[in-house]
């Protein structure tokens, strides 16, 4: 992935350019467009940022921490406590991860050292076709073929073959979190093996080598070299993967039930900040519009830490 | 022991490409039957009591989302190389600012954008636009080809930099000349893959451009359209069936679009890797 390639400037060289730059050939006007154009991106960004904190303040005013830590969430008469919406994008995120993770650094390893070069790359490829369905197209094939499949199917067997014990029971109606969180997992698998194979590969041949040489099998190199080594860089995979899931929301939308209430079992239907925002905003009246945008405000500093951690890990993984 | 370690490897890459192998199934099988001529070029019929399965086509969408990308493009591609241009040539504190900012961005929900864009365009405007979509999958583009083109940008040897600037050539003949012209593969592939992430984007365009089934033409991007992601989640959520499985064929045209672009850009990729190694 491009994210990797570390910041570098060839040192001496550079010197000398910039010295030039600095001289008679230097191009004020062509610095200046650079220079305005960069600002005019930088100032929009910024305006995005205030124009949600703005639109979010009425419902900041109005309903202070209970927008938090409210544990009802009522579309159009209120009241509008987040708790639910927090807790379900937490749960969605947090199964699409236990999916999503094992599985995606496995099939990374797998890439890189057990599949014949030869086919390395079409392999790679059908993966990273994963990351070009759109989302809607996941919310599609989510209503068509996986909720007929979960009713009929997976949850009546999930549900007998605990004999209905938490979190396996409740109603079985297919819009689930336990659906959303296996859609979600399907879409940042690309994500979290496509970064994983790149922090792989930079794992030193000697060190593979030599475990090889002192008689450690594949897999204890795989398990107890490759990955320790590439912890810091994996961190940073799955952080990446985190902050997808977290904001994506048509898919989840489609799903998930559109139902605010903390769940109960992995058979609940719920709703995520993301989907509330994408399914209540055209109807949204009075201060149910701020107070959506206060949603947007916790996905934005929800998503923004998470992927800044995730790019300070990646970072860290290559300069070490 | 190692040989169950590696067997289960096998299986996890197997796992992973099953619900590849069943969206391309369900896409398929339920949305080949669709294609003509005519589905892809005339309006959508609005399905009554009388006639339940009458579909039409849906050459509306189709248009509405070759308007809006294209015109999201137009604006996002030249900032977005100026952007990274700036990120490639500076190491000024600033400039490490805007690339996180750059960075940040990239990763930021696409349905803020559409929050941000109907608080500043369908709210002063009094209307659903295309354009308001146009300004937010713009911005989602930028960063997308700033941090491509950046990689470009920073992969011109600076060999070539300076026996251009030994030659007394100005900076924007320089970038002009020679830095762009090598850099114009990696460019490219920000570019077809900025536009392929802009076509399939639904969130933000849900939010400000229209209505999610719309069975007229319109060409004009200050008004409500109807572009495709939008009209699959329309007929997706629809209480007629036939609407429901013309979703289907609306969603294969879709991801067709998609996989063209990206295809593309990984060819770019393999030749631009394939020269470097000559």
């Amino acid at each position: 992935m491009k994210t990797l390639v570390p910041h570098e400037v060839d040192g001496s060289s550079s010197d000398v350019v910039e010295r030039i730059r600095r001289s008679a050939t230097s191009d004020w006007p062509f610095k200046l467009v650079l220079r305005a154009t960069t600002a005019f991106f930088g100032a929009v960004v910024l305006l995005f940022v205030w124009s949600i904190v703005h639109a979010a303040w009425p419902a900041i005013t109005t309903y202070g921490i209970h927008l938090v830590t409210g544990k009802t969430w009522i579309a159009g008469a209120g009241p509008y406590g987040a708790l639910p919406l927090i807790v379900d994008t937490l749960s969605t995120t947090a199964i699409a991860l236990v999916f999503a993770v094992p599985i995606g650094i496995a099939s990374a390893l797998a890439l890189q050292f057990q599949v014949p070069l030869r086919l390395r790359g079409p392999v790679a490829s059908l993966i990273e076709l994963l990351a070009a369905v759109p989302s809607v197209v996941y919310g599609l094939w989510g209503i068509a073929v996986m909720v007929p499949f979960f009713i009929n199917t997976l949850e009546p067997f999930l549900n007998h073959l605990t004999g209905g014990a938490w979190p396996f029971n409740g109603p079985q109606q297919g819009f689930s979190i336990l659906l959303a969180g296996l859609v979600l997992a399907i879409m940042v698998l690309p994500t979290i093996v496509a970064v994983s194979r790149d922090v792989i590969a930079i794992v030193p041949d000697d060190l593979i080598e030599g475990a090889l040489s002192l008689g450690a099998t594949r897999g204890q190199v795989y398990f107890r070299v490759v990955l320790p080594t590439s912890r810091t860089g994996l961190l940073g995979a799955v952080a990446l993967g985190t902050g997808r899931a977290l904001g994506e929301t048509i898919a989840v939308a489609m799903v998930v039930g559109s139902n605010p209430q903390i769940p109960h079992s992995l058979f609940s239907s719920g709703a995520t900040l993301a989907s509330t925002i994408a399914v209540e905003f055209g109807n949204a009246v009075g201060t149910e519009g701020s107070a959506l945008a206060a949603l947007a405000l916790m996905l934005m500093v929800i998503t923004g830490l998470v992927n800044a951690g995730a790019r300070a890990l990646s970072r860290r993984a290559v300069t070490r | 022991m190692s040989r169950i370690a590696i067997g289960l490897l096998w299986v996890c890459l197997l796992i992973a490409l099953v619900p590849l192998g069943s969206v391309i199934i369900a896409l398929v099988g339920k949305g080949a039957q669709f294609l003509s001529w005519s589905f892809l070029s005339t309006l959508p019929q609005l399905p009554s009591l009388l006639s339940l399965n009458r579909i039409g086509g849906v050459g509306n969408a189709i248009v509405a989302t070759l308007i809006i990308d294209a015109l999201a493009a137009l604006v996002a591609v030249p900032i977005g190389i100026l952007v990274g241009m700036y990120l490639a040539e500076s190491t000024s504190p600033p400039a490490r600012i805007l690339r996180s900012i750059v960075e940040i961005m990239t990763g930021m929900p696409s349905i803020l954008l559409g929050v941000f864009a109907y608080e500043y365009l369908v709210v002063r405007m009094k209307s659903y636009s295309g354009l308001a979509a146009i300004v937010a999958l713009g911005i989602l583009m930028v960063p997308v080809i700033a941090k491509a083109a950046e990689m470009a940008f920073r992969a011109v040897p600076q060999s070539l930099r300076e026996a251009a600037l030994a030659l007394g050539a100005r900076e924007s003949r320089i970038m002009r000349r020679v830095v762009m012209p090598t850099a114009l593969p990696g460019v490219t592939t920000g570019v077809l893959l900025a536009l392929a992430r802009a076509v399939g984007e639904t969130a933000p365009v849900l939010l400000v451009v229209g209505p999610t089934i719309s069975n007229l033409w319109n060409l004009n991007p200050l008004h409500p359209m109807t572009p495709m992601p939008l009209l699959i989640f329309g007929y997706a959520n629809s209480q007629y069936p036939s609407q429901r499985a013309a979703a289907w064929g609306v969603a294969l045209t879709l991801v067709a679009m998609v996989v063209i672009l990206t295809t593309t850009s990984r060819l770019i990729t393999a030749r631009m890797r394939r020269e470097r190694r000559k």
